[in-house]
């Protein structure tokens, strides 16, 4: 396994969109950086692109990815190899590959501002972690997705589909599921609605450290007196952990059975 | 021989005392007790105390007196009485700490009582564990300043207020420090008085707390981490310049709650890092203008029955909402501000954005509706839903607009 995740981190390494992805965050952060001089400033708005950037590249680069090493992927089945730690190994490449873009790109331009022993280093420290978390979630919905799917067409609108529920239709549902419920207690409800989304999920974490204040009122309390505890705390990073592990079982599940 | 010299001293006392004596009160004094030593004091005559401890139950300040602690002596009720009642008039009294006054549910205590007197001056005592701290009852033309008063207050009904003024008429309250107590400082029929310079902070329900005064200005206060910071309940013509309200948070906290105030000025404050900057209800006439409403849950809440007030030259500043407004109609103005999420331009460049901005938002009023929604902000939902209402208005007050939204912080 740990051979296929070299070739597949070393070829993706080499490719030209990694180079573009990671040069689009440098140049992104530095950019911002440059024009604020305000470290708190950047990271709030990289919070932002990371909710919405990160899910959408991982899925795109993991169907992509996976279409177009279909033939080397079929070379390899053919040798005395598991499937499973094929498909893990590409799928941990293209993961990998992801987060350290996204590391490197915006980790290098923050260590030059001297993010590191800042105040804003918990921030940013949790701004990389949710990046990465999100790459691997996403990149693994994306396998899953081609996995399950021949059609390359069929395969990219559903993995496309799949970020669009996560990223903006499923916050529309609950919206309005809360609206039309109004007259109920919903504090409950909406913690455990926004567990169950990985984006949501990863905003939130966000947003205890941003929007402090107003998570003070009345409902955020509830919020802040789950996720601020470190029971709280650890029971989303769990749940961060199972949206990982949940698509990359079924992918080894998948791969199994499949008949290529 | 003898008896002439007699005489003479004793008329020289005499003429000594209309100049005002000076008296000393310590442990190995003559005078040993503090009580002793105002009943032996005429008029205009000065006390010193030394250092020491001094429990003698309730000091009643009954004639024209200085009153000075040297190196802080202790005046301790152990838990039993009010300590200081300054009863006369033109009473100076410095430099005590004042201790352990006790808890009452029929009386209010205080620490130091002022009654009905007029011309006095408190200055640089220290109050701890307390009732309340400094009480002063129609008492007027006077100044309470330098004080530090320190409870250990938990909730609401068990505490009293550090600074109490009932009936009081022209007083001028100066850099004192209240810590613990329900209010820091509290005015009830209070007018044409001065707050300035004060520092309150971790008060169990406000910072500061009018009701019913009138014609009062407070300036250069900090207020921080208060169950609110200041609220001003059924006042008018009131100044407020230049405060600091800080990290008022919890579930019904307010950096400054306006309850029923008219013809008032709100100027130059900042507001930082509270649940809610400013909640205003059935306030008239209130002119807003060149405050920094920085990272507030919601810099300004305005419910309905708030009318003709102006918003004029402030800063809102990465705060999660700007503004709530909740009822259509009013004739509030907005114009002339910064907000810092304003996306328009400025083709002639004169400062002012060429496109009117809106500052409350569609989730602002989705919020208020529907709070559990709170869990959504910042969504990329959220957003899409903000853009489509930003340009065509349905849900939100149509005339709440900024029509010259500033394109740089004004200061």
């Amino acid at each position: 396994m740990f051979k296929i995740l070299k070739y597949s981190f070393y070829d993706l390494i080499r490719s030209r969109w990694t180079y573009i992805y990671c040069g689009f965050y440098l140049l992104f952060t530095l950019s911002l950086l440059w024009l604020s001089n305000d470290l708190s400033k950047v990271v709030i708005s990289l919070m932002n692109v990371v909710l919405l950037l990160c899910p959408l590249i991982a899925t795109m680069f993991g169907v992509m990815y996976y279409y177009n090493s279909r033939e080397f992927t079929e070379l390899l089945l053919a040798q005395p190899v598991r499937r499973t730690s094929i498909f893990l190994g590409q799928y941990l490449g293209v993961a990998g590959s992801l987060s350290a873009s996204w590391v490197i790109g915006v980790g290098v331009p923050f260590a030059l501002y001297g993010v590191f022993g800042s105040e804003q280093a918990g921030n940013f420290a949790m701004l990389l972690f949710t990046g990465v978390v999100l790459s691997f979630v996403f990149s693994a919905i994306a396998f899953f997705i081609a996995l399950k799917n021949e059609n390359r067409i069929k395969g990219f609108g559903l993995a496309i589909l799949a970020w669009l529920f996560f990223a903006v239709i499923y916050d529309g549902l609950l919206l309005l599921s809360l609206s039309l419920l109004t007259e109920y207690p919903l504090e409950k409800f909406s913690l455990i609605a926004s567990l169950l989304n990985p984006i949501d999920l990863s905003r939130i974490l966000i947003l205890l450290k941003l929007d402090v204040s107003a998570l003070m009122g009345f409902t955020g309390a509830v919020f802040r007196k789950f996720l601020g505890t470190g029971f709280g705390m650890a029971i989303a990073f769990g749940v961060l952990m199972l949206w990982v592990a949940m698509p990359v079982w079924s992918i080894k599940r998948v791969a199994g059975r499949k008949d290529f | 021989m003898f008896r002439w010299i007699f005489v003479s001293t004793l008329s020289l006392a005499g003429q000594a005392g209309l100049l005002a004596n000076t008296l000393q009160v310590c442990k190995s004094c003559p005078v040993s007790s503090i009580r002793e030593a105002i009943q032996m004091a005429r008029p205009c005559d000065t006390i010193f105390v030394e250092k020491g401890i001094y429990a003698e139950g309730n000091i009643l300040i009954d004639k024209e007196l200085m009153l000075i602690g040297r190196d802080k002596p202790v005046l301790d009720g152990e838990g039993k009485t009010e300590i200081v009642t300054i009863a006369a008039n033109h009473v100076h009294f410095e430099g005590f700490v004042i201790k352990n006054v006790g808890i009452s549910y029929s009386q209010d205590r205080a620490g130091i009582r002022v009654k009905e007197v007029s011309d006095f001056y408190v200055k640089n005592n220290r109050v701890e564990n307390a009732f309340f701290g400094i009480y002063l009852q129609h008492a007027k033309n006077g100044t309470i300043e330098g004080n530090e008063v320190v409870g250990e207050a938990v909730n609401e009904t068990s505490s009293g207020n550090a600074i109490h003024l009932w009936y009081c008429d022209n007083v001028l309250i100066l850099n004192n420090i209240t810590h613990g107590h329900r209010d820091g400082i509290y005015l009830e029929f209070v007018n044409f008085s001065t707050i300035q310079g004060n520092h309150s902070e971790r008060n169990v329900r406000y910072g500061l707390h009018f009701m019913f005064s009138n014609d009062d200005i407070y300036r250069g206060n900090t207020f921080l981490d208060n169950g609110a910071g200041v609220a001003v309940m059924y006042s008018r013509r009131i100044g407020m310049f230049s405060n600091v309200f800080q990290k008022n948070w919890g579930p019904a906290a307010y950096g400054l709650l306006l309850k029923e105030i008219h013809d008032s000025k709100i100027e130059g404050n900042t507001f930082q890092e509270n649940t809610v900057g400013i909640f205003a209800e059935t306030s008239n006439r209130i002119v807003y203008t060149k405050n920094n409403f920085i990272q507030n849950g919601w810099a300004l809440k305005i419910s309905g029955g708030c009318q003709q007030n102006n918003l004029i030259a402030n800063n809102f500043l990465g705060n999660s909402f700007d503004l709530a407004v909740h009822s259509a109609g009013t004739d509030n103005l907005f114009d002339g501000n910064f907000w810092s999420d304003y996306a328009g331009y400025d083709l002639d460049h004169d400062g002012i954005g060429d496109v009117p901005h809106r500052p409350m938002k569609l989730f602002s009023y989705v919020v208020s509706n529907t709070p559990e929604s709170l869990v959504l902000l910042r969504s990329l939902f959220v957003d899409i839903l903000n853009l489509s209402e930003k340009v065509s208005p349905i849900f939100t007050p149509e005339n709440v607009v900024d029509n010259k939204p500033l394109l740089a912080e004004s200061n």
